[in-house]
Formats: structure tokens, C-alpha cells, sequence
């Protein structure tokens, strides 16, 4: 594990941060490496993607946290990748031709965070019906939604 | 998907046929749920296919954030509804986690005496489900007369059958109810033959195992790409299992084997989850022999509450549990990832905590939102009747899926 992370830093310089909290690794990276990163960690055995998310720091700039997990079956360990991104479109390349999870995991995090993922095959929503108006898990998404529930219609 | 876009409706240029565009779903009795798979069909073979998925989505990482961290263990308990209490596991470690305690013994062990027999309810459930969309209904009561059993157990010591809630942060609901050992020790030693009764029913049924051998099969290569986790990599060669990889609350104490298949099929995913059925019961045997004596909750008044008989007594106690009960408990600020084997994979929590007493975010990691997205990949070609046992042999929880 260790000399993953050391080679990590070797090939990536101060671009890439390791850190450590609560026992648990966290890589720090900008947005613009996050392709050959992971590239990378999978070529040293980080060979499942298990999850990607996000999470909305309103109020900070750059506003979102972009989070990906890898699991390494060798070492029995996760690993976590953090990106930061702002902006009003916020966007990530998308890693969906590096790992097959990637795909529904990135359009996941489209419909809640309203992140683009830059080159997936299909972004487009998963979970909230296409017309859909606003990014449910940003914080400043009420908890009722935007809009007024539509009037109930007997027939 | 993009490419199944272009294929759906399109006219094969060899044939000069158009092929036809059903949607299974979403209210079909295969699909477990409200699952919506739509497929192009080219007679009974399958060109194309695309599952459609949010149905169910009830915004269940949102509303985690406008309750305490103990409120939102309720609605853990709804994503996957077959196996409550294996959600509730992951989450209550992951808070427990951000709070830097650990619960005595006795609870490690009570949880994972839970753990398992909700496992094994799960895994029924799928048994006779699955057996019922290959045309095989008896199982179904077989297995559901046994899950009742189950239910019973939880429902002795939790209060509530199918979202128990029984897990808290920093302990349990309350300790295991008297009268519970003798009939936790009649269904362990009654379950055994109702199992023999399974493989009887099945395992030597034709049409079961025709409609199961060589069907959907996966490589273990692409099951990791997929992020499959649970018995369905398992059943691909991959002895991946988070109760023997990564141990958690003292999975480490307990002789159990991991059951591995090879063949990556229906067939292998069958067999997988009867033989945890038999290494599950093993488990809950090993935990109520060695069921340590003492607390089972974490000491002190800031975490878990005081009991109701000391809130009589004591002023102390009565503030604790006024400020536990309206403000919540108090998590100090952080992020962790908290992941245990459920019935169908991995259930993981990244949980991000503001230092107040909600959480500022709870992504979770429901094992088969990533399942069934292998979907596609299992059917391609294949003819139409295959479709239904691969999704009974992914095991989806469309509550899961969906969130």
C-alpha cells in the first residue's frame, strides 16, 4: 500500500496530496488528473471502482467535492480520491472508459449534484424523471423541491 | 449506452427487419419491484437491452440530512427492506467510527447473530422468488415459513418485523429478550433440514437446472469492472467477502468458510448463496454459544441514552436524555467510509459529519445499484426467458437501487 502511494507521488508530484483521517487514506487531486490517476491506480491493483459521489460545501469555493472510492484486492484496502470543483457548470472528466461502475455512479452524481462528467457515453439522469427541474442534493435544494407538487386529479 | 440508443428500433441492415422494442416492467412480477428493462428483440433474442431505474427514488440521502444521526437509522431500514439490519450495521459503525467509540462485546456479538440471520432472510426470500420465476412455486412457502421464523426473532427483540431499526449508535434498541436463546436454538436446529428440503426441491429438478446452468455467465474480469461485490463476484472466483477481508465488529472470532464458485453463472450464484445460507448458521451457532456476558452499550450518557428508570431518579440522566432525544448526538466534524458484506454485496456509508447532530451528508453504496448494472452485459443475445433469471440471480432490491 505504501509503495503505491509513494510511486503515486513520484509520478504525480505536488499535483496529488496523500493524507490520512481516521485510518483511512485520502488522496487529494486536481480535477484535470483525476483520468490518469485512477488510470494509474488501477494499474497498480486498484482494480475496483466501489462507489462515486459527491458532496456540497455551499458556501466554499471551489463548492463541490467530487469523492471516488477504489478497492484493492490484494491489499484488502479503499482508497479515497477527492476532487474539488466549482464554478457555475461545474465539471470532472468522466472515468467511465477506465472502469464499467463508472457509468450509472457518474449519472447518479449529474442528477443529484448537477456535476458534469466531461466525455461519458451518456449523461444524462437516473434517478429523478428527465424533466426535472433543480439538483435534489444540493443543499440549497429545499427539502419539499422547487417546484409546488402537481394538484392531485380524480378521474 | 449511447450505442443502445442507436440500436433500439433500428433496422438490422443484414435482415432488413425491424426489431421489436418491449418494455419489461415496471410493473411485472420478475422484476421484483418497479424495475423497467426495456429491450430490443429480434424474436426471442434479446439486441438491446437498457434498464431504467428511479421508480422508487425517495430522496432517502436527502432526508438523512434533516434528521439526528439515531433518526436517520429508520430510514436505512427502507432501502434494502429484505435485509433491514444489515443497513442499519454499516451506518451505525460508520457514526460510531466519527465518534471514536467501540461497542462492548456482547453487542459485536449481538449484531452479528443479527447480522446473519438477516442474511439468511434475505437469501430466502431470493430463494423463492427466484425458484417462482422459473415456474417452481412451492418453494416459495417453504421458504417464507421459514423466514417467518426469522422475523419472529427480530421482532421478539426489536418490536418490529420488517424495519426494526434494532441497531443504535453506540448499542442496540435493548438487549436480547428472555425466552429468546431457546427459540433462537429451535429454528438453528430445525433450519438445517428445511435446507436438505431446498436442494431436494430444486437441485435435481430438470427444469431448474436447465433453466440455470451456462445462463447470464460473467468473467470475473468484468464483474470487478462492474463493481460487483457480494456472492455474485463470489460466484465468479473472486474470494472477495468484507467479513473475512476486512473484519469488523469481531468477525474475526468466528470459524466460517466463504463459499467460492467458478463457473461466473445463474447456476454458480445459486449455489453460492445456498452454501452461506449453511456458513451464516454456522455464525449465529458460534454467537450465541460464546455470547459474552455484560454491557451491551457503550458507557456514559453522551452517546447512548440513559434507561427510562434512571430518568426517574436522577436530574443528570433526565438532561442527557432531553438533549440526546431534541439536538441529537453530537458527532465530531469528519468524513468516513464505513462498508459491511450485506446479503448482496457490499453496503457502504460515506458519512460527513458538520460537528452538529445531523449528518451533513450520508452517501450510500447500495450493492445492487451496481449489480444490475451489469445487466445489459449478462443478456446480451441471449433469448428473452433468460432475462428474468439473470435479474433473479442479480438479487436487486429495487429500494436499494433507488434510494
Amino acid at each position: 500500500m505504501k509503495e503505491i502511494l509513494d510511486a503515486l507521488q513520484e509520478s504525480f508530484g505536488d499535483r496529488v496530496t496523500v493524507s490520512e483521517a481516521l485510518g483511512q487514506t485520502v488522496v487529494q487531486l486536481p480535477a484535470a488528473e483525476i483520468v490518469s490517476v485512477i488510470t494509474f491506480l488501477k494499474s497498480q491493483g486498484f482494480n475496483m471502482l466501489i462507489d462515486i459521489t459527491a458532496v456540497d460545501r455551499l458556501g466554499r469555493e471551489p463548492r463541490f467535492d467530487v469523492i471516488y472510492h477504489l478497492y484493492h484486492l490484494e491489499h484488502k484496502t479503499w482508497l479515497r480520491l477527492k476532487v474539488q470543483v466549482g464554478g457555475d457548470e461545474p465539471s470532472v472528466p468522466s472515468i467511465a472508459h477506465v472502469f464499467a461502475s463508472a457509468n450509472w455512479a457518474e449519472r447518479e452524481c449529474y442528477d443529484m449534484f448537477g456535476v458534469r462528467f466531461r466525455g461519458h457515453p451518456d449523461m444524462k439522469r437516473i434517478l429523478m424523471p428527465d424533466d426535472w427541474n433543480g439538483h435534489p442534493l444540493r443543499k440549497d435544494y429545499p427539502l419539499t423541491g422547487l417546484d409546488p407538487l402537481p394538484p392531485l386529479v380524480h378521474e | 449506452m449511447a450505442e443502445i440508443e442507436t440500436t433500439f428500433g433500428q433496422v438490422d441492415p443484414e435482415t432488413g427487419l425491424k426489431p421489436m422494442v418491449i418494455n419489461l416492467g415496471p410493473q411485472h412480477p420478475s422484476t421484483h419491484g418497479v424495475l423497467r428493462v426495456r429491450l430490443a428483440l429480434d424474436g426471442e433474442q434479446v439486441r438491446a437491452c437498457e434498464p431504467i431505474i428511479g421508480y422508487l427514488h425517495t430522496g432517502i440521502e436527502k432526508n438523512c440530512e434533516d434528521l439526528t444521526f439515531n433518526q436517520a437509522i429508520t430510514l436505512t431500514d427502507r432501502m434494502d427492506y429484505l435485509s433491514p439490519i444489515t443497513n442499519n450495521f454499516g451506518y451505525v459503525l460508520g457514526v460510531e467510527k466519527l465518534l471514536g467509540v467501540e461497542v462492548p462485546k456482547r453487542c459485536q456479538y449481538i449484531r452479528v447473530m443479527f447480522a446473519e440471520l438477516s442474511r439468511i432472510a434475505s437469501h430466502l426470500v431470493w430463494l423463492g422468488t427466484s425458484a417462482m420465476d422459473m415456474g417452481a412455486m412451492s418453494p416459495f412457502f417453504y421458504t417464507m415459513q421459514q423466514r417467518e421464523q426469522i422475523l419472529d426473532l427480530i421482532e421478539m427483540s426489536a418490536g418490529t418485523r420488517m424495519n426494526p431499526s434494532y441497531f443504535r449508535v453506540g448499542g442496540l434498541l435493548n438487549d436480547l429478550p428472555p425466552g429468546f436463546e431457546e427459540k433462537l436454538r429451535a429454528f438453528l436446529d430445525g433450519f438445517p433440514r428445511w435446507l436438505q428440503e431446498y436442494y431436494n426441491l430444486l437441485d435435481r429438478n430438470p427444469i431448474w437446472l436447465e433453466r440455470l446452468k451456462g445462463t447470464a455467465p460473467i468473467t470475473a474480469e468484468q464483474a470487478l469492472d462492474f463493481g460487483w461485490t457480494g456472492p455474485l463476484l463470489r460466484a465468479c472466483g473472486v474470494p472477495r467477502d468484507l467479513r473475512k477481508t476486512n473484519p469488523y465488529s469481531s468477525y474475526e472470532d468466528f470459524e466460517f468458510e466463504v463459499p467460492i464458485e467458478t463457473d461466473g453463472d445463474v447456476y454458480a450464484r445459486y449455489h453460492v448463496r445456498m452454501r452461506e445460507m449453511q456458513e451464516s448458521l454456522k455464525i449465529v451457532r458460534q454467537a450465541i454459544d460464546h455470547l459474552p456476558e455484560g454491557e451491551w452499550h457503550v458507557p456514559g450518557w453522551k452517546i447512548y441514552p440513559p434507561n427510562k428508570a434512571e430518568i426517574g431518579r436522577n436530574m443528570e440522566a433526565l438532561i442527557y436524555h432531553f438533549k440526546l432525544f431534541t439536538e441529537g448526538i453530537r458527532v465530531p466534524a469528519g468524513e468516513v467510509y464505513s462498508a459491511v458484506e450485506g446479503p448482496k454485496g457490499e453496503i457502504g456509508y460515506f458519512i460527513v459529519s458538520d460537528g452538529s447532530g445531523k449528518p451533513y451528508r450520508v452517501r450510500v453504496r447500495g450493492p445492487s445499484f451496481y449489480n444490475l448494472q451489469a445487466l445489459p452485459t449478462l443478456v446480451q443475445d441471449k433469448i428473452l426467458a433468460d432475462v428474468v433469471a439473470a435479474i433473479g440471480s442479480i438479487d436487486i432490491v429495487l429500494g436499494e437501487v433507488d434510494r
